[in-house]
């Protein structure tokens, strides 16, 4: 317990110091809100579909900590280049705890991240549907970070140098934001766009975050949580038989 | 009869159909400090990265403080410390924080790893900086906290990988300094490599020589120029090793992965 909780306080104290990065990640969800919360509001409402914002803000919620998530992952690759993580593989400690404790530093960052981005919202004049459904909704992000760090992490153990993780970021991160509900409804969408957003994890994330903020939902909770639940499993498999086969 | 606390037995490592160490034997007693000579690409990082468990050997059996290596992982790794060639510590965190965490890795109760951590910053002449960022150090000043980190568990056995890479002479006399009261005093075993020819003669006891993979010489300094009927160490090494250069394996990735090595050498 001692050593996960050590790696847990290197990865939050590490993100507590570096102040731009706190800002650098915040800059874009609070352009989003703005620009598409505020621009694309307007023609929201006139097509009769309500509050755009009411819509809009669990899915930047959700843009937050997939990227936070995937991003942490910058971690585990920057370790490997420079040498950190020689250090702790060569520690009397197992790679799964190495892993663990670093992630759950890494997820405790996004959900610090989720929250900022849900308080910033609030000021922007979001309000939750009911504030008894926050709490519940506070642990589908929870379960979402995990899931998400943990998939960041497997994808940086794979690659070697900074300019592939670019380019990962842009063929997974991208597509996953762009092409899941959380910018728009999915009812009226055309056919192929609609098959490729129910087969991505990413909405159903947004999705339950929606039903529990805003009451809004496509799938309904059930859905949402059992798919949640498998990418989640998923997920930490990913990382750990990825994370096991770093060779130094 | 001194014991002896690292052995290797036949130990062979291929990656696909390169061989980086062929069927090796040595000993290592314990209290020894240990040079281990070779130009770049002979298989000295390859040899104690299978020490360290960060290899594993194709074949052959490595033993540590009287423990297999590849099969008591965790025991080995509690017997000894490392320096590694390359930078390993975290830049944003300070002094103090990488040894607590490192003593943390290592299970060293929380009590007495403050009073170590205070008299190793002491011993490395970096207490008054243990609260300063580890991206604040120089280039000295960082491999006196490797080093001082590397102690931290009290290991039977410390490797040094190329430890005074870089260095300036004063820090480079100072670190060997330490290395050798850590020897005398403690009885602490030393193994390490490095390039510096002069420098292996002055400190090691010992020296073996790899080149392509096999040990093409093991003693002290005197009895490697006997065998090679030459004067210094500087004179037997490049007798036993040639004089062509080498081209090695790790080059462009900073010796950290072999492997992305070789497929990089095989794309070029």
């Amino acid at each position: 317990m001692d050593i996960i909780y050590v790696l847990w306080l290197r990865q939050v104290r590490r993100y507590w110091r570096s102040g731009s990065r706190l800002l650098g990640t915040l800059g874009q969800p609070i352009l989003l809100l703005l620009a598409l919360g505020y621009g694309i509001g307007a023609i929201y409402r006139r097509a009769g579909e309500g509050n755009y914002l009411q819509f809009l803000v669990p899915g930047i919620i959700t843009q937050t900590v997939l990227l936070s998530g995937i991003f942490w992952g910058m971690i585990i690759l920057q370790d490997k280049r420079f040498g950190f993580l020689a250090e702790m593989l060569v520690a009397p400690v197992s790679r799964v705890k190495i892993l663990l404790g670093s992630a759950l530093g890494g997820a405790t960052i996004s959900i610090f991240q989720g929250i900022l981005v849900f308080t910033i919202s609030m000021l922007l004049g979001f309000r939750p549907h009911s504030w008894a459904l926050v709490g519940p909704a506070f642990l589908v992000l929870v379960l979402m970070c995990v899931a998400l760090t943990s998939f960041g992490a497997g994808i940086a153990s794979m690659v070697d140098d900074f300019q592939g993780f670019q380019g990962i970021n842009n063929l997974i991160v991208m597509p996953m934001f762009f092409l899941s509900s959380a910018l728009y409804p999915l009812t009226n969408v055309p056919v192929g766009l609609k098959i490729v957003s129910s087969i991505n994890p990413v909405t159903y994330m947004v999705d339950a975050l929606r039903y529990l903020l805003a009451n809004q939902t496509h799938f309904g909770l059930g859905k949402d949580l059992i798919v949640m639940a498998i990418t989640f499993v998923a997920c930490l498999f990913f990382a750990v038989s990825r994370f096991n086969r770093i060779q130094m | 009869m001194v014991k002896s606390i690292i052995g290797a037995k036949s130990v062979t490592k291929r990656f696909g159909d390169i061989v980086a160490v062929d069927n090796i034997d040595f000993e290592i007693r314990e209290g020894e400090i240990f040079g281990f000579l070779g130009p770049n690409g002979a298989g000295k990082s390859t040899t104690i990265k299978m020490l360290t468990t960060m290899l594993r050997p194709t074949s052959g059996r490595l033993t540590l403080d009287g423990h297999d290596v590849a099969k008591e992982r965790d025991s080995a790794r509690k017997a000894f410390g490392i320096v590694f060639q390359d930078p390993s510590l975290d830049e944003e965190l300070s002094a103090y924080e990488n040894m607590d965490l490192h003593g943390a890795l290592y299970s060293v109760p929380k009590a007495l790893r403050r009073i170590r951590i205070k008299e190793l910053l002491e011993l490395v002449e970096l207490d008054g900086r243990q609260d300063y960022m580890v991206k604040t150090f120089s280039g000295g000043m960082r491999r006196r906290l490797e080093i001082a980190r590397g102690l931290l568990h009290e290991p039977r056995v410390l490797f040094l990988d190329e430890p005074t890479l870089g260095l300036d002479t004063q820090t480079r006399n100072l670190m060997w300094d330490y290395v050798k009261k850590l020897s005398h005093e403690k009885g602490m075993t030393i193994f390490f490599t490095t390039h510096y020819l002069d420098e292996a003669e002055a400190v090691a006891e010992r020296i073996a020589i790899i080149d392509h993979g096999k040990i093409v010489a093991l003693g002290t300094t005197p009895e490697l120029c006997k065998q090679t009927k030459t004067k210094t160490l500087e004179e037997a090494y490049l007798q036993l090793t040639g004089k062509t250069l080498r081209d090695e394996a790790s080059s462009g990735n900073d010796g950290l992965n072999f492997k992305t090595a070789l497929r990089n050498q095989r794309l070029r």
